[in-house]
């Protein structure tokens, strides 16, 4: 059984946010994460190869220093890597991030190909989706369990006040939510190894039946009228009030502000 | 020659950092508090290879240099002292002799197990008697048939009753030189736990570290196989000496973890902690007190990771390790009681980490030979 695990290196918000003067993210300013939901994607990968036996392969596009989330992947334990980075191919958005990664994909073996739920950075939901109607692929989103059942998958789908179990074969996409596990940590040895390897790198002309106007800032059919940090809250009110008075202050103001 | 870390032991660094924030910050005050062994931890370090990092992979390791396995300590130190020791010791006082002395067979039979962190180990040559002085030792080995018979009892034990696997020091003969003084000889041994005769004694109540498990090992009528042996007979104290050189880079890394750790804290509370309007840090002595720490500590990691890289290059790291571990020290010592004072009167509580890392950094000074001992090995080297 053959999986790909899609990432994708997002900024660590811990570290702050910058931007280009385009309005796109500036991400080689930035320190940067393996995605949350992708990590819990590429662990229940791994879970899928200690049970049931797997390959698993990470795939991700980016700047060359994406090379790093994909050597934390090989020390967690991913047999191969492949990195998609081309200048032709940056300040993509969520449509030609797919149409990228489908002409990779269409390049290597799969029957699995699992996706973060979303990244951090752009919060859009929509690139897994996506990768699959490129594909013609089946798509199981927003998973929390993940079973292999013979040549298909069951999955655990979350929904907002109940949880759909459905059955997929394969081959299929799914995307993966960030609690559907605690990823595991890299081991010193498999660091090492990670070193080691080779990642594979392909850039626009690996990519396999996809049109230039589909690619990079160009083929991106989102425009950034404005981006900006988030707007810091002012300081709020305080009041010292006894309880009863600070209750009926509070529902006046709630009122005259028309929230009840 | 390059002071910087390639990509990898960047990233194993960022895993022990990760790991120490994750899964052992949470629980060094309790461990503290309640001096419990921190077991649950040192299970997820195994499953992890924290317990095997500089051993072969052939030997069930990870197959890393001494850097990274110092990289280790120093960050699980960061904070916890406690979780430090308890890898060194396992790592440099157990493992690594009997890697470098053992058999094949000796090798195959416990290591795998050590380094998976299926099993810890421990290293006994300190007795009530003998501390600096090795000579003072009283534990006896003496074989009856295809069997060592041992007699006496070891104090002060890292990883005491939670080890599975013991190195032992003990003297096998006493020899006369040619003016007629006795001079004993000694020789090491592997014991397992469980062995009849081999019991503990009384754990120690201690000022720092806590949570490690220390403790008295007895041996009434030990008797273990003759091929528990490690090294040849009569080679003991060498073997011991130059395990402890090895554990002396591991003692100085958990002693510069905890004077990074201590120093981290300090840095953040001096810019929250405000006398006479404004922030403590804003103030010149705060300032001239955090640059001294800061370049010290940058100092004492120089000369621990040239001790790692010392190990890893060249049969003889002595002296080395002794700079790395008296200097290390002496600088957890010096930063951790400068934090107190930054701290005022709560560095003084216990419910702030500097107050237990004062502690903790205290026996870096001490154990696997004191400051003392560091100074006569270099000055040893220099005079020689």
């Amino acid at each position: 059984m053959k999986i790909v695990v899609c990432i994708k290196q997002v900024p660590d918000t811990k570290g702050g946010v910058k931007f280009n003067p385009d309005g796109t993210l500036d991400r080689a300013a930035m320190l940067a994460i393996m995605n949350p939901d992708d990590k819990a994607g590429l662990e229940a990968a791994l879970r899928i190869k200690e049970q049931n036996g797997a390959e698993v392969t990470v795939l991700t596009m980016g700047l060359p220093k994406a090379d790093d989330v994909l050597r934390e992947a090989l020390a967690m334990g991913a047999d191969n890597a492949i990195l998609v980075t081309d200048r032709v191919l940056g300040g993509a958005d969520t449509w030609a991030t797919s149409t990228t990664i489908a002409g990779a994909l269409r390049n290597i073996d799969y029957d699995l190909i699992i996706t973060g739920r979303q990244a951090i950075d752009g919060d859009t939901a929509q690139v897994g989706p996506q990768i699959a109607e490129h594909l013609g692929l089946p798509v199981i989103s927003y998973a929390e369990d993940i079973k292999i059942d013979g040549d298909s998958v069951i999955v655990k789908r979350q929904y907002e006040d109940r949880y759909h179990m459905l059955k997929a074969k394969m081959p299929c996409l799914i995307t993966a939510l960030s609690e559907l596990n605690t990823p595991r940590y890299m081991t010193p040895g498999g660091i090492f190894d990670a070193y080691e390897k080779e990642v594979t790198v392909w850039g626009r002309a690996d990519l396999k039946d996809v049109d230039d106007s589909n690619l990079g800032l160009k083929g991106s059919p989102t425009k950034i009228a404005k981006a900006s940090d988030k707007v810091r809250k002012g300081a709020g009110e305080k009041v010292n009030l006894d309880p009863t008075e600070s209750v009926n202050y509070i529902m006046s103001k709630l009122t005259e502000k028309h929230v009840i | 020659m390059d002071f910087s870390l390639d990509k990898k032991h960047e990233m194993a660094r960022s895993l022990f950092k990760e790991f120490a924030e994750t899964e052992v910050k949470p629980l060094a005050q309790e461990t503290d508090e309640t001096e419990a062994f921190p077991a649950e931890t040192v299970a997820k370090m195994g499953k992890y290879g924290f317990l095997g990092i500089p051993v072969p992979k052939e030997y069930g390791g990870q197959g890393c240099d001494p850097l990274t396995y110092v990289m280790c300590v120093e960050e699980l130190s960061k904070v916890c002292g406690t979780t430090g020791v308890i890898v060194s010791a396992h790592t440099s006082l157990c493992i690594d002799p009997i890697m470098t002395y053992g058999t094949e067979e000796q090798k195959q039979k416990y290591v795998p197990a050590l380094a998976k962190g299926e099993k810890l180990g421990a290293f006994g040559l300190t007795e009530p008697g003998a501390g600096t002085d090795a000579q003072g030792c009283q534990t006896k080995a003496v074989l009856d048939g295809d069997e060592w018979v041992l007699n006496g009892s070891k104090c002060f034990i890292t990883n005491g009753k939670v080890a599975d696997v013991y190195i032992i020091i003990a003297v096998t003969s006493i020899t006369e030189d040619k003016r007629g003084r006795k001079k004993k000889n000694f020789s090491a041994f592997i014991v397992e736990k469980g062995t009849p005769g081999f019991s503990f004694g009384t754990k120690e109540k201690k000022m720092g570290i806590r949570g490690s498990s220390t403790y008295e090992l007895i041996f009434e009528d030990c008797r273990i196989p003759k091929d528990a042996l490690l090294g040849p007979e009569g080679r003991g104290f060498p073997i011991a000496m130059h395990t402890l050189d090895g554990g002396r880079i591991g003692i100085a890394a958990q002693a510069l973890g905890i004077a990074e750790g201590a120093l981290e804290r300090t840095i953040e509370y001096t810019k929250e902690r405000k006398q006479f309007g404004r922030a403590i840090a804003a103030q010149q002595n705060t300032q001239f007190k955090l640059a001294d720490m800061a370049a010290r500590i940058d100092a004492a990691k120089f000369l621990v990771y040239r001790a790692a890289k010392a190990k890893e290059t060249q049969k003889v790291y002595s002296v080395e390790a002794a700079k790395a571990k008296l200097f290390a020290a002496e600088t957890a010592m010096a930063v951790t009681t400068e934090c107190v004072q930054l701290f005022g009167g709560y560095g003084y509580i216990r419910e702030y980490d500097v107050e237990r890392m004062m502690r903790d950094a205290k026996i870096t000074e001490i154990y696997e030979g004191t400051s003392e001992v560091q100074r006569m090995v270099i000055s040893g080297a220099l005079l020689k």
